[in-house]
């Protein structure tokens, strides 16, 4: 009847091939391991869902899960509201916003074991800036024997790394508000606040979405900062999901239950990205119709 | 030069029907004019003309050359849009000289300054497009549209953003540049004046079907249903119903008339008259309503009276500025044969002739 | 209060403008008369809505002042000035509903609960907006929408004045003239000032008791729209005013007589009178008040029919006389005129104007 021009399945044919070989094949590997029991690469051994059993009865994984959740919850906390406010006092036009957004985006170029790198340092008290200043005001500091020293850093560190990302989306998103909007609320005697609650909040919504959910899969993820900064420690107490699944993987060469909780990390990050969108869509439209 | 034809086309998505099978053969050479309300499937129907989508069913036909599924890269067609589209990082020169540059025509510098001298764009053929007001911006779309010399250009309610004032000017120009005769003109409008303005044919859309084609002054004068009567009138159509009795008709909620040029077997009919058929002079032959006055709209050379009476809420057209107040008590007056009669379905029985036309039937000479 | 306005400004784009085209808005001096409903029409880049945010207090003029019942405001911010305005696009709150909306601006003031309710319902009342009031405002039509931005103003029972930037534009077309007749009633009802600035003559013509036409910041003329119709004080607005616009056709003066192409028309002695001294002279006809003869007549000069209109209601012609275009508009009871035939027009009525340098002589 028509002629549909199915040559266009050529031209994605190449993506089809690099995706399927770096993501979907090396994913089907792992799901292939996390059913078996390697020995050997000789000898191996399906053992169904043992791994999957093993991994939840873990106690050392819940630690891990735990110190996860706090960590991805404080750096919500601490990046999302920081965020919006950085971005509500960038300038908005002019040669000083170009400046301000160069500047503001720095610490986004910078590479993430570089960053571990610039904090271990910056913490020490004999070469740091941090260290030494903290020292001279007599403020007890070490964040490689202190655990809660160490988380502070940790979050510190991933605060100074990545509220700029929140900052940007949420700058972009207050600069689509049309200035119609301010004049109204400036005739109806708003205050400053009321702008904030009334209208900008509002109309950020979808950019805090995207910026919400990028935060929360990153820190779920994190494994470069804090390995470099702390390796870990002191003891685990920094150790978070991912270090904790490399160690057992690499480390002790433990594949099939390393396999078998990749997938539940996956699992459990999607889970929770899908209770938050949806929360994000329906939050602040519950009144009325 | 080329016929363009569409067979039953119609156009779905999913259970969603945008069209319905419509027949229509736009007259070739010349500028035809869809017509319709919002959402009526003007620009629907235009994609598919232009090989933007392929129709669910039915086949579209140049020149007798089934060209259903070719896509509208290979078409000759240029295209207008509402929002003044143009290639925003060419220049003014270059956006005009890009078809050229496609189909490797010689003498671009030649063509693009004729064709920008003829939308008075000559000066700004160094400039960007943001940097120009919005009709010069449509003037630049426009001139790309002609430097195509395409077989079928499409204008999709071109004028529709534009100062009201601004959009009469273009109007004219518009007129002008298509009157040469050289392609087939299709022109997407929601005014039935801009119908009027551009002549040539019109086709009437309304929620997916195509109520009927032919020359303008014709699809204005017999209507061929009430909905063709009510998309191509505005300000919007008078309506009454009307049950007969006796020799004569009785209007709901109002007097009886006589309409003696009326032969139907039908009891139950519609009238519609325009508002330009209402006056407030009493003539003779005329049924007068009483009415109360909700706004009057002035246009400069019209006013629109808008009045409540008891066969509903009606418009009168009065030329010239005249002013009332709002709620004001007024006697309207028709003339029963200048009304548009509808059967119950919605088809025409009879439509008032122009006063030649009268005049000619009458057999007296003027 | 419905308040009077008068401007006495200028707004220039920088400090010190030396040209015209330095200026936002020319110098002038105009006066807004408390409850009178105004319209400020022009082209796109005219200075209408810089004027208007000039009036509300959105930008400061750079010279001048501007009086709010005689106390000078110019410093005064639009919430002390007590105004209201109306945008393009509706501006609503999103998150709140549509009884919260007009509650807004009189929970700022601090009013009792029961008082804003008592006059939520009022202005929800007026507006045809009683039956929505718990809904979401974010659901709502445009025009809904619109109705609530005006609503916010209205509610305010002290507002000195309600300014309307081009507020139909997001409306639909069938759907404008309800809008419209419900502001003309909130108008007979509250007696404000209201000033409304619009590209579109309709909207103009049919809101406001007087018209201020502007073109390239200068305000051209101020009046009825009957006024600009009939004499327009410049050829901007006689070409701006009336669909199609006046016709302008071009002669000299001489020995008490209009020479036009290779003819000469006797002036009347007062017209002499008035155009005494001035050579070149421009006629404005409006296409309503060309007279079109089938046959000759004294003073009446032969023109070409080079197109025909059928606008349904009315014939449009145009005509070729000595050279010159112009455009007539004539009732469909006339006679059936073709392409090409010979008329005779009158162009020496007493609905032409005169125009020296544009501006109205006679």
């Amino acid at each position: 009847m028509k002629p549909v021009n199915q040559r266009a399945w050529l031209l994605i044919l190449p993506v089809l091939v690099c995706v399927a070989f770096s993501a979907i094949i090396p994913l089907m590997t792992v799901v292939n391991y996390s059913v078996q029991d390697i020995i050997s690469p000789e000898r191996r051994i399906f053992v169904g869902t043992e791994w999957f059993i093993a991994v939840m009865r873990d106690p050392d994984l819940h630690e891990a899960l735990w110190r996860q959740i706090v960590f991805s919850t404080a750096v919500l906390a601490c990046e999302i509201p920081l965020g919006i406010l950085l971005a509500l006092s960038m300038p908005t036009h002019g040669w000083r916003a170009s400046i301000t957004l160069v500047i503001v985006a720095l610490s986004l170029l910078i590479p993430w074991n570089v960053v571990g790198t610039i904090w271990q340092i910056f913490g020490r008290a004999d070469i740091g800036l941090m260290g030494a200043v903290l020292k001279f005001v007599h403020i007890e500091y070490n964040y490689t024997g202190n655990a809660s020293h160490a988380w502070l850093t940790v979050l510190l560190m991933d605060v100074w790394h990545w509220t700029p990302l929140v900052a940007l989306l949420c700058y972009a998103g207050l600069r689509s508000i049309p200035d119609a909007y301010y004049q109204a609320a400036r005739i109806d005697g708003a205050s400053k606040l009321d702008v904030f609650r009334f209208i900008q909040l509002p109309k950020m919504r979808g950019v805090l979405i995207i910026a919400v959910l990028l935060r929360f899969m990153d820190s779920f993820m994190i494994y470069t900062e804090p390995f470099v900064l702390t390796g870990g420690g002191p003891g685990n107490a920094t150790t978070f999901l991912s270090q904790y699944l490399t160690q057992k993987a690499v480390g002790q060469f433990d594949l099939g239950p390393a396999a078998a909780f990749s997938l539940i990390y996956f699992l459990i990050i999607l889970l929770l990205c899908f209770i938050l969108y949806n929360w994000m869509l329906r939050v602040g439209t519950q009144t009325g119709k | 030069m080329s016929r363009l034809q569409l067979c039953e086309v119609a156009k779905s998505e999913g259970a969603e029907v945008h069209l319905h099978p419509i027949n229509l053969s736009p007259q070739a050479n010349a500028i035809t004019v869809l017509l319709g309300a919002t959402l009526a499937g003007k620009t629907s129907l235009m994609r598919l003309m232009a090989g933007l989508d392929v129709p669910t069913s039915g086949r579209v036909l140049v020149d007798d050359v089934d060209v259903t599924g070719i896509p509208v890269r290979k078409r000759n067609v240029a295209m207008v849009y509402q929002q003044f589209i143009n290639y925003p990082s060419l220049t003014v020169y270059d956006n005009i000289a890009s078809p050229l540059k496609l189909r490797r025509a010689s003498d671009i510098d030649a063509v693009v300054r004729r064709l920008a001298k003829r939308l008075h764009i000559d000066a700004f053929l160094q400039r960007f497009p943001a940097e120009l007001s919005g009709g010069q911006q449509q003037r630049v779309a426009l001139a790309r549209a002609l430097a195509k010399h395409a077989s079928l250009i499409l204008l999709d309610e071109p004028l529709v953003n534009l100062d009201f004032k601004l959009r009469e000017e273009l109007r004219d120009e518009l007129a002008q540049l298509f009157s040469a005769g050289q392609s087939t003109v299709i022109y997407a409008t929601t005014d039935p004046g801009e119908a009027l303005l551009l002549g040539g044919y019109t086709a009437v859309l309304k929620e997916g079907r195509l109520l009927q084609y032919g020359p303008t002054v014709d699809v204005f004068r017999r209507p061929a249903s009430l909905d063709v009567a009510l998309a191509f009138s505005d300000p919007p159509l008078n309506v009454v119903s009307a049950q007969a009795l006796g020799d004569g008709w009785k209007l709901d909620q109002g007097p009886v008339v006589n309409l003696p040029g009326l032969r139907t077997m039908h009891s139950q009919v519609t009238l519609g008259l325009r508002a330009a058929s209402l006056r407030v002079e009493k003539q003779q032959g005329d049924v007068t309503i009483s009415g109360q006055v909700q706004l009057a709209e002035i246009s400069g050379a019209d006013s629109f009276v808008h009045f409540q009476c008891a066969l509903g809420e009606w418009v009168m057209q009065k030329p010239g500025v005249h002013t009332f107040a709002l709620g004001e008590s007024l006697m309207f007056c028709f003339d029963p044969s200048d009304a548009f009669v509808f059967d119950s379905e919605g088809g025409l029985l009879s439509a008032p002739l122009l006063l030649h036309e009268r005049s000619a039937f009458l057999g007296i000479k003027n | 209060m419905a308040s009077r306005i008068d401007l006495d400004l200028a707004h220039a784009y920088q400090a010190n403008p030396q040209k015209d085209s330095d200026y936002a808005l020319l110098p002038l001096q105009i006066s807004f008369l408390a409850g009178g409903a105004y319209a400020l029409l022009g082209p796109s880049g005219c200075g209408k809505t810089t004027m208007l945010n000039l009036m509300s207090g959105l930008i400061r003029p750079s010279q001048g002042s501007v009086l709010f019942d005689g106390v000078d405001v110019t410093d005064k911010s639009p919430q002390e000035r007590n105004i209201a305005q109306v945008f393009q696009f509706p501006v609503i709150y999103d998150t709140m509903t549509v009884a919260e909306n007009l509650a807004f601006p009189l929970r700022n003031r601090r009013m009792k609960e029961a008082e804003i309710r008592k006059r939520v319902e009022h202005v929800a009342e007026m507006l045809e907006l009683s039956a929505q009031l718990k809904q979401r405002a974010s659901g709502l039509t445009a025009d809904a929408k619109q109705k609530i931005s005006l609503g916010r103003g209205l509610v305010r029972s002290d507002v000195s004045a309600i300014l309307f930037d081009e507020p139909l534009t997001v409306i639909d077309p069938h759907l404008k003239w309800q809008l419209r007749r419900k502001l003309k009633e909130v108008h007979q009802e509250l007696k404000l000032t209201l000033v409304y600035v619009t590209h579109d003559q309709v909207e103009a013509l049919t809101f406001a008791q007087e018209v201020v036409v502007m073109a390239r910041g200068k305000a051209l003329q101020t009046g009825t729209a009957e006024a600009l119709f009939e004499k327009p004080a410049h050829s901007f607005v006689g070409h701006f005013i009336g669909s199609p616009g006046m016709n302008f056709l071009t002669g000299e003066i001489a020995d008490q007589a209009l020479i036009y192409g290779d003819r000469r028309l006797r002036l009347s002695n007062a017209q002499a009178h008035s155009l005494k001294g001035l050579k070149h002279i421009k006629l404005g006809i409006r296409p309503e008040y060309v007279s079109v003869q089938p046959e000759a007549s004294e003073d009446s000069l032969p023109a070409q029919v080079e197109k025909v209109q059928d606008l349904g209601t009315s014939m449009l012609l145009t005509i070729n006389c000595a050279g010159q275009s112009l455009r007539a508009r004539l009732p469909l009871t006339q006679l059936r005129i073709d392409v090409g035939t010979t008329v005779h027009i009158n162009i020496l009525g007493n609905r032409t104007c005169f125009y020296h340098n544009e501006e109205l002589v006679l």
